[in-house]
């Protein structure tokens, strides 16, 4: 697959997952390489290893309010800490899984690892530049960081 | 109208709690009475000797034990039990392995409550 088709995935991947989980959905901006080795995240942000054929890491990053309003929209009135983290894990998870339909069963997931507070540092593979995906749903601004090696 | 009384006991596997709860309020088919949710393999095992479900919705990418070997295990246990894969994992081959480890149908994440329904329904035998 070309670097576009990849990032294509991913994108295809983000607006089927607000169309149908949220049933509202989301648009996506026009995706870039991280301006910086460690692009900024937001208050919330699910990371997901890859591992198998390809070695890296997707992340997906959103603030609490955008969280929120999802949960609700999921009509689910826990509004906690633990369910924020429970939300942006299962999103990150979610992405990176339906990832698989195009690139194989050789794409290994592992389970979420969450952080909360944007001042974390997410650890990218050596010599590998993350690529951004901006998300805006209702006037929320969220990000998907895929870096794959 | 007579109330139908629940004949399928379902148990609720996933890691994540938002999607545990979200299926325990999207079931809407009556003969379906959701009995408990396990947060992965391991503790589903338990809740399987303690509740005997008939039925089990089952997420595959868990901690400590995962969907697909906890399939196998209840399958072996409990041959009758029909079990409902419900994963992110998109690609053919797994959901093909889901069902060759014995599971009766295979959902992908993320879906609706009418898509969650029409599984259940499939699941029972109920169109």
């Amino acid at each position: 697959m070309t670097l576009e088709s990849e990032v294509g995935v991913f994108v295809t991947g983000v607006l089927h997952y607000f169309g149908t989980a949220v049933h509202q959905p989301a648009q996506c901006g026009t995706p870039h390489l991280a301006l910086s080795e460690r692009p900024e995240i937001s208050d919330y942000t699910g990371v997901v290893q890859i591992s198998g054929r390809r070695v890296g890491m997707v992340a997906f990053t959103a603030p609490k309010s955008m969280l929120s309003v999802m949960l609700m929209r999921m009509q689910e009135t826990d509004m906690s800490h633990e369910n924020l983290c429970d939300l942006v894990g299962e999103i990150a998870n979610t992405l990176s899984g339906n990832a698989r339909r195009d690139f194989g069963q050789q794409f290994h997931i592992s389970v979420p690892s969450i952080l909360s507070g944007r001042e974390h540092k997410i650890e990218y593979p050596q010599a590998s530049r993350p690529i951004v995906i901006p998300i805006e749903w209702r006037n929320y601004h969220a990000r998907l960081i895929v870096c794959l090696q | 109208m007579d109330a139908v009384v629940p004949q399928h006991r379902l148990l609720v596997v996933d890691d994540s709690n938002v999607i545990r709860r979200r299926i325990e309020r999207a079931n809407e088919i009556p003969q379906i009475e959701v009995i408990g949710a396990a947060r992965d393999g391991v503790e589903a095992l338990e809740m399987h000797s303690q509740l005997r479900p008939t039925l089990v919705t089952m997420d595959l990418t868990m901690p400590q034990m995962g969907g697909t070997e906890c399939v196998s295990k209840l399958m072996q246990r409990d041959p009758q039990l029909r079990i409902l894969v419900i994963s992110a994992l998109a690609d053919k081959l797994t959901a093909i392995e889901a069902l060759e480890n014995g599971a009766s149908g295979f959902l992908c994440k993320p879906f609706t409550d009418r898509q969650l329904n029409e599984a259940l329904r499939k699941l029972i035998g109920v169109e």
